[in-house]
């Protein structure tokens, strides 16, 4: 899992996403715009469970200040390709 | 303070019986849910034997949320939110995922202690310097509340939600608090109960003391032996059972089915003083709750048809029944039947009372006696009290009005109740 483009990024995150979130269709229609909280429902405490999930799935550790800013899907798949990207320097 | 409370739904996870159609056959016909355990065995305990009721985690799928249930891991809300919902729906009431709190409505369901085994992970977690990966699933499920808090919750309760602790009084003591409330007029209706998970670490300890079972590790179904001149010791059960309590006219206003009604009951301590300590009771105050809880409930001792005792088969058997005697007088013709639950099931500590509840729910409904098993060889002390006659070792189906159940835990906490049949008598 060293190099991904940004689509592969969001099928894996979807997997992430997907036993935080009721709306399967809406899951699944995901897009750089989605909101994790607005569109997919996740509960606001969930986050930190998504963030741990991803640093498993991605091998890669985000930062307290990097999480914060992940609320749109757009953002999660920024700051997940920057940690991987650093990770490989 | 005229208003009556009945019973209306029964939900039970118990070790002869998961939910109340197994249950109720498995206490027919004299059914052990007692088990040999080989974790047991594997950690050295000097009891290798407990109750754990057979449970498909994977049906909690049918209860809660996908995203509540990924992340679950409490065997003890696991057990409650089954019966809980069950007990429920049993009551003829539907799951509203969403819409207002229902304001009528409140919760009292207790537990001893929350998932050791929840607690274990977090430790080990935080002492590999791992606590970032913890996550947001542990906290709820490592209160004290966790249980009460799922339960409500996924029914919109919005009255009094609260979780009691008063050891092996727990369960009945949940089953009073409720019926407080809607006697008082605070509620019109409660979802009471208790949960327990049979994890090694609590039972362990108990161990240690030397109160557990330890001589029919080979022959299981036999452990639990209340009242028998070989009892040595009470098995390790666990469990849950719920009951929805109703306010009479709001039962009838939605044409709710009544398993009984509840007339009384009392709870009290000893205080831990003349002779009542941390661990025994001071007869004097369980005495004084039995008696109290008839005359709340304005029965004589002449009215008892039955009495569903806490008697876990240890040495404390004997003095449960002399306390009996006193609390009851002179004026009966006779001792009450009387059995104890726990000959099937263990004793499922916090559970014990509200799953004996809800076994007292289903013999008055049913109109039957449940039997003790193990009772062959009865205490020879007891039988000097009472004879043997009034524990039966068989079902017997015979009319019963008013069944007295009592519980009693470390602490010095004592409960009882005074249940009976349900007479539209207005």
């Amino acid at each position: 899992m060293k190099t991904m483009d940004k689509q592969t990024i969001l099928d894996e995150l979807r997997k992430v996403l997907a036993p935080y979130t009721e709306n399967k269709e809406a899951l699944n229609t995901i897009n750089e715009h989605t909101n994790l909280i607005k569109d997919l429902k996740i509960n606001s405490a969930n986050i930190i469970d998504i963030i741990i999930d991803a640093e498993t799935r991605y091998d890669i550790e985000i930062d307290v200040d990097s999480a914060e800013k992940m609320s749109s899907v757009g953002s999660c798949i920024a700051i997940i390709m920057e940690k991987m990207q650093e990770k490989q320097c | 303070m005229n208003r009556r409370v009945v019973v209306t739904g029964l939900g039970v996870v118990a070790p002869n019986g998961t939910g109340v159609p197994d249950f109720l056959h498995a206490i027919q016909n004299g059914v052990s849910g007692i088990r040999f355990n080989p974790q047991y065995e594997a950690l050295n305990f000097h009891c290798q034997v407990s109750g754990i009721p057979v449970f498909d985690w994977d049906h909690l799928k049918n209860y809660v949320t996908e995203v509540t249930f990924h992340g679950l891991k409490g065997q003890g809300i696991g057990y409650a939110i089954k019966a809980a919902l069950d007990a429920w729906k049993d009551a003829g009431n539907t799951l509203q995922p969403e819409g207002d709190p229902l304001w009528d409505t409140g919760c009292v369901f207790g537990n001893s202690v929350s998932d050791t085994v929840v607690i274990k992970d977090i430790i080990a977690r935080v002492d590999a310097k791992a606590a970032k990966k913890l996550g947001s699933r542990v906290i709820e499920q490592v209160m004290n509340s966790g249980a009460t808090a799922y339960v409500s919750g996924r029914l919109g309760l919005g009255n009094k939600v609260i979780t009691n602790s008063a050891a092996c009084a727990t369960g009945s003591q949940a089953v009073l608090m409720g019926f407080e409330y809607i006697k008082f007029g605070l509620a019109k209706r409660m979802l009471v109960g208790s949960t327990e998970h049979v994890d090694p670490y609590i039972f362990g300890a108990f161990d240690s003391m030397r109160v557990l079972s330890r001589k029919f590790n080979d022959t299981p179904e036999q452990a639990s032996r209340p009242m028998s001149a070989t009892a040595g010791g009470f098995v390790p059960g666990s469990g849950a059972g719920a009951l929805v309590l109703e306010e009479l006219d709001f039962a009838l206003a939605r044409g709710a089915t009544v398993y009984a009604e509840i007339l009384g009951g009392a709870n009290n301590s000893g205080g831990q003083r003349n002779g009542g300590s941390m661990t025994a009771p001071n007869n004097e105050g369980v005495i004084k709750c039995l008696k109290e809880a008839m005359t709340n409930s304005n029965v004589t001792p002449k009215d008892i048809d039955v009495i569903s005792g806490h008697l876990t088969a240890t040495m404390a058997d004997k003095m449960e029944i002399r306390n009996w005697i006193a609390a009851l007088g002179n004026d009966i013709n006779r001792f009450p039947v009387t059995n104890s639950l726990k000959s099937m099931i263990g004793h499922c500590l916090s559970a014990a009372g509200s799953v004996e509840c809800v076994a007292v729910a289903l013999e008055i409904f049913h109109q039957f006696i449940h039997p003790n098993i193990n009772m062959e060889d009865p205490n020879p002390e007891i039988v000097d009290m009472v004879g043997a006659d009034v524990f039966p070792t068989t079902c017997l189906r015979q009319k019963i009005n008013v069944v007295a159940k009592a519980n009693f835990g470390f602490g010095d906490i004592n409960t009882c109740l005074i249940f009976s049949k349900y007479e539209n008598n207005g």
